[in-house]
């Protein structure tokens, strides 16, 4: 199983407390997690991608119990095996978006060559926006910048974070078929958490927080 | 992609904070280097002109004025002495060598000098080309005058009354001619500015100036031989303690000694004063340039709270988000560093090109030195301090909580 999540809690500090149910995702397998504001549908997300550890439960990738790892390890997990695309789409200002996507295998060691990059940017129609400056980019433009920065590597775990919230039914359809073409190409896990009710009927497998 | 690219673009990306922050630094460092080239140099050549000169024998008046009218050639002498007295002093067994000294005349600022072989010689100055004089109105130049006058061998030229002032009074010319019968290799000296002649010209040229008024007065008289005078002897002496005992020699004359010694730390201690002034002000201005790089730093490291978590949930450790913020505070300063040596050098240039036109007193090198390496380190120390606040910050950056707010 890619995924395998049992009994897990987490308490904020001084803030409100989740816990989730159960549940497993597998290599090539889709997750659709549903849930109003508040139900800790980012926090689950976040746990997934070992950003914050937690209060108790197992979450075991690849077989691998990250709750276990070191500091130093579980970041360099986290960039080998996790493709993450938050709600935002976030850059470093000051290099390309070319250079934004080759950060990842620089930083989380994993060889990976510029060619495929290019190749999944232009695949995810932005490849002539290779070598400016993200902040010039339109909002979808650096979406998909965002998705094709999480892919393209072939994490083995793609997490993504209300991706289609900003965005209008046509652009959201297109976003969710390229996580899902990007997913289904390099057999990765795909969990999205969302509370967008128009992606409910395109996922079979669920689950509501 | 490394990560020396990302520190470098980031700092390219906001050029105005970082701006400041070098330009602060660099007129700190650029100050302070000039200070040590200008200090190291300066006691350099000094010292290469001193070259064991112990006494300066010369009219009473200002002793530091005497040492640097006769040793450097930059002040006006304060007098001249009559041979025959100062015969008594430089006949001392205790005195090793006495070098004569007599001028008064100039050609194109650069001084006429009358002296013997022993003056160059002292120096250890050769000859690039032709001989050294033998008769009156013979002169061997220094290298930069032949350099900055263009006089060679064979050369002939007319002097000007005075130290170092242009011909501007018709009156002020002499009307003998100087030939020009050899020119020193360069030596890094005094002697590279002057231009040396036989004392007996130095006579004769004022003996015929003065003629007409004497002329007149005692028309009948038999022709007198003139006191000959001198300007200075520059002495070296045989033992310790000859300072005291030939200085009580001069006690009853026009003459006095100056202690080269004594004169030259009073001076180098002034001199030596204004540089510390200055210094501490490039100080004041180094700590202004840390504060400003502290600032920019911690102030970009909070702008990027969004991007450091980003590159941690790309795989990124503490130890690369703090290594990244280091070495952008490392690069800020080395460049301050650079373009502060850049700065002293040309600050220098100016500065040698001013001296050299009011003193001939060249500075003409540029090198780094030890203690510039040294202030490469306490850069980096600097650098370092200023940014290890924001990189431990970026240490302790909690990346769930800053992408969730962001």
């Amino acid at each position: 199983m890619m995924i395998d999540v049992r009994g897990l809690t987490f308490q904020y500090p001084s803030g409100p407390g989740f816990t989730f149910p159960d549940f497993t995702c597998a290599a090539g397998e889709h997750l659709l997690v549903l849930g109003q504001s508040g139900k800790g549908k980012t926090t689950l997300l976040h746990l997934l991608a070992g950003m914050i550890r937690p209060t108790a439960g197992i979450i075991k990738i690849q077989n691998t119990d990250i709750a276990k790892l070191s500091n130093r390890d579980l970041d360099k997990f986290r960039g080998q095996h996790i493709g993450i695309i938050f709600q935002t789409a976030h850059f470093v200002d000051s290099i390309t978006v070319l250079d934004n996507l080759m950060l990842s295998p620089f930083l989380s060691g994993k060889k990976t060559a510029e060619s495929e990059a290019i190749n999944v940017l232009e695949k995810l129609s932005v490849g002539h926006k290779a070598s400016q400056k993200p902040a010039s980019l339109s909002v979808g433009e650096q979406q998909r910048c965002a998705i094709a920065r999480a892919v393209f590597h072939k994490p083995s775990v793609i997490l993504a974070d209300e991706p289609t919230s900003a965005l209008d039914d046509k652009n959201a359809e297109q976003v969710i078929d390229m996580l899902e073409e990007q997913a289904r190409q390099t057999g990765a896990a795909l969990i999205i958490v969302t509370h967008d009710k128009r992606l409910k009927d395109r996922f079979q497998k669920q689950i509501t927080l | 992609m490394n990560l020396l690219k990302i520190s470098w673009s980031n700092i390219k990306h906001k050029p105005l904070n970082t701006l400041l922050s070098i330009v602060l630094l660099s007129f700190g460092i650029g100050i302070i280097s000039m200070m040590l080239l200008l200090k190291s140099q300066i006691s350099e050549k000094f010292d290469r002109n001193i070259k064991d000169i112990d006494f300066v024998l010369a009219a009473k008046g200002s002793p530091l004025q005497s040492m640097l009218a006769n040793i450097y050639h930059v002040d006006v002498p304060t007098g001249n002495i009559k041979v025959s007295e100062a015969r008594r002093i430089i006949k001392n067994p205790m005195v090793a060598e006495a070098i004569p000294l007599a001028y008064g005349d100039n050609y194109e600022k650069f001084r006429i000098v009358g002296t013997n072989e022993k003056y160059p010689n002292h120096y250890g100055c050769s000859l690039a080309e032709g001989h050294l004089f033998s008769a009156p109105f013979e002169v061997t130049i220094g290298a930069s005058v032949a350099q900055e006058t263009g006089l060679k061998i064979g050369s002939t030229f007319t002097s000007v009354h005075g130290y170092d002032n242009a011909a501007d009074d018709a009156d002020a010319h002499h009307h003998q001619l100087f030939t020009v019968v050899g020119v020193f290799a360069r030596s890094n000296s005094v002697i590279d500015n002057l231009i040396l002649t036989p004392v007996e010209t130095t006579w004769m040229v004022h003996e015929h100036a003065e003629e007409p008024a004497t002329d007149s007065l005692n028309v009948d008289s038999t022709h007198v031989e003139p006191e000959r005078e001198m300007t200075a002897y520059l002495i070296k002496k045989r033992n310790k303690g000859a300072f005291g005992m030939l200085s009580k020699q001069t006690e009853d004359t026009t003459m006095q000694l100056a202690n080269v010694a004594v004169e030259n730390s009073r001076l180098m201690n002034n001199f030596g004063l204004g540089l510390s002034t200055i210094t501490a002000i490039a100080i004041v201005i180094m700590v202004i340039s840390f504060i400003s790089i502290f600032i920019s730093l911690f102030t970009s490291m909070r702008e990027r709270r969004y991007e450091l978590a980003l590159m941690r949930t790309m795989g990124g450790t503490r130890a690369t988000l703090f290594t990244l913020i280091i070495q952008e505070g490392l690069l800020l300063v080395v460049l301050g560093y650079a373009i502060g040596l850049l700065l002293s050098r040309v600050g220098l240039l100016v500065l040698s090109h001013f001296m050299q036109e009011s003193f001939h007193y060249g500075l003409d090198n540029l090198a780094i030195n030890s203690q510039e390496l040294a202030l490469l380190g306490l850069t980096l120390l600097v650098g370092l301090l200023a940014s290890a606040i924001p990189a431990w910050q970026a240490l302790k950056i909690d990346i769930s909580k800053t992408l969730t707010n962001a």
